[in-house]
């Protein structure tokens, strides 16, 4: 979706602010909310892709007034609504007042705890061969799904060079809506900033996103 | 009430309001039988002490003082970094990147919070902000001088954007007047900033 998550070259949101000594949480409660994301995508309540499709689908304006995991929290509590994990009356009341859904991995109990450590897994099979070879000159479609995708708009109908081939992986379009993982080859597209941005644009930087094949033409 | 005491009221009705809810939500979770808060604590425990730039630290500083280990690492950096004792923590498809006096590289989630966690912890509110995001990928440069960081007008720069699973971390240069120093002096040099690619390592005698 066009939404204002997608935000590479985007103007007007001035200085990047780095905080000396940052800690790792500002308030107690972020880390709750990380540790619920967590624990509830390991008990199979939702995946990686539908969860930031519930971040992305924040209005506009508590998009981008949220602070980070405010945003977690928003798309976690009503995720979990849609979902049928929750109702709205229970999220009113502060307590359970219906049977709980069951979770595909169950109960995320202590013993789940090292298993999230690691990031999960999202190579596949191929389910065909890889279309692009290193070297390739590809073009980015110009697609606008209202739905999740991993293509910003900054790349949508420029033309790269295909530099990686990752694999096949989970393809995040179709995961997030759960219509399946349809695995897709997955690469790095490598652009020249001038081809993005135009004559003005940094004549010594160059951009690569990780495309999956059906954001790529042959150019 | 002054101007003063009446914003700290407001400030703190607005933190304790996000505060309610959080907690409501993990009652009710839990009243659900979806989680246990034990393993919640579990988790925040482990981030908290487990997971950070150390780990990473240790990878590049081995890379410096390794040959073979630095080929393997940027042939395949979870297949290499998983070899390692110390720092078995790693998830697939993390891709490690050289700078060189040629090529500065830089990494950024422009759609979200793409991050190598395992090797630096939960990123900085910075890198999950919109200043960042928005311009990394077309004016890095005016990124880098909001770090103090200034890069040869004619070396190539190049921006990652994590726009998929697969993670990525920079391998930074290794800095002068470190000839002999052991791995383990070495990761003491290694910021996290140098392996995102806003800064640079720490250099002998330099600042801490």
């Amino acid at each position: 979706m066009n939404g204002v998550h997608d935000m590479g070259g985007m103007d007007g949101f001035g200085k990047v602010e780095p905080e000396p000594n940052e800690p790792m949480f500002h308030e107690e409660w972020e880390s709750r909310v990380l540790a619920m994301v967590r624990a509830m995508g390991a008990a199979g309540a939702f995946n990686i892709d539908t969860s930031r499709f519930y971040r992305e689908t924040l209005p506009p304006h508590v998009y981008l007034s949220s602070s980070y995991y405010k945003k977690w929290f928003l798309g976690l509590e009503e995720m979990l609504i849609e979902k049928g994990y929750l109702t709205r009356e229970e999220v009113a009341a502060g307590h359970a007042m219906q049977p709980a859904k069951a979770l595909k991995h169950g109960k995320f109990d202590l013993g789940q705890v090292e298993r999230i450590l690691v990031r999960g897994k999202f190579a596949r099979p191929a389910p065909a061969p890889a279309k692009f070879n290193i070297g390739n000159r590809v073009r980015a479609r110009n697609i606008h799904p209202t739905t999740h995708t991993r293509l910003p708009r900054y790349v949508r109908g420029h033309v790269g060079v295909v530099e990686l081939n990752h694999g096949c992986h989970v393809f995040p379009d179709t995961a997030a809506i759960e219509l399946g993982e349809s695995p897709q080859w997955l690469y790095t597209v490598v652009f020249e900033g001038r081809d993005l941005w135009g004559e003005d644009g940094d004549p010594t930087l160059k951009v690569s996103i990780d495309a999956f094949e059906p954001y790529l033409d042959p150019a | 009430m002054s101007e003063h005491h009446h914003d700290h009221d407001h400030d703190h009705s607005e933190l304790s309001e996000t505060e309610l809810r959080v907690r409501a939500l993990e009652t009710i979770l839990t009243e659900k039988g979806y989680v246990e808060p034990a393993a919640l604590d579990a988790i925040i425990q482990a981030y908290e002490t487990k997971i950070g730039p150390h780990n990473g630290a240790r990878v590049v500083a081995k890379a410096w003082t390794d040959p073979a280990f630095k080929k393997a690492l940027l042939e395949d950096g979870s297949k290499a970094i998983g070899t390692l004792g110390h720092v078995s923590r790693v998830g697939d498809h993390l891709v490690v990147v050289e700078n060189t006096p040629e090529r500065h590289n830089m990494v950024v989630c422009t759609l979200c919070s793409c991050y190598p966690w395992e090797m630096l912890g939960l990123p900085p509110v910075w890198y999950k902000a919109a200043p960042y995001r928005s311009r990394a990928v077309k004016d890095p440069r005016g990124v880098l001088a909001d770090f103090d960081v200034t890069l040869p007008k004619d070396m190539e720069i190049r921006v990652w954007d994590s726009t998929a699973e697969t993670r990525f971390l920079v391998l930074p240069m290794r800095p002068e007047g470190t000839e002999g120093w052991s791995e383990e002096q070495l990761a003491e040099l290694v910021t996290r900033d140098s392996m995102i690619g806003t800064g640079f390592p720490r250099t002998p005698g330099g600042p801490s």
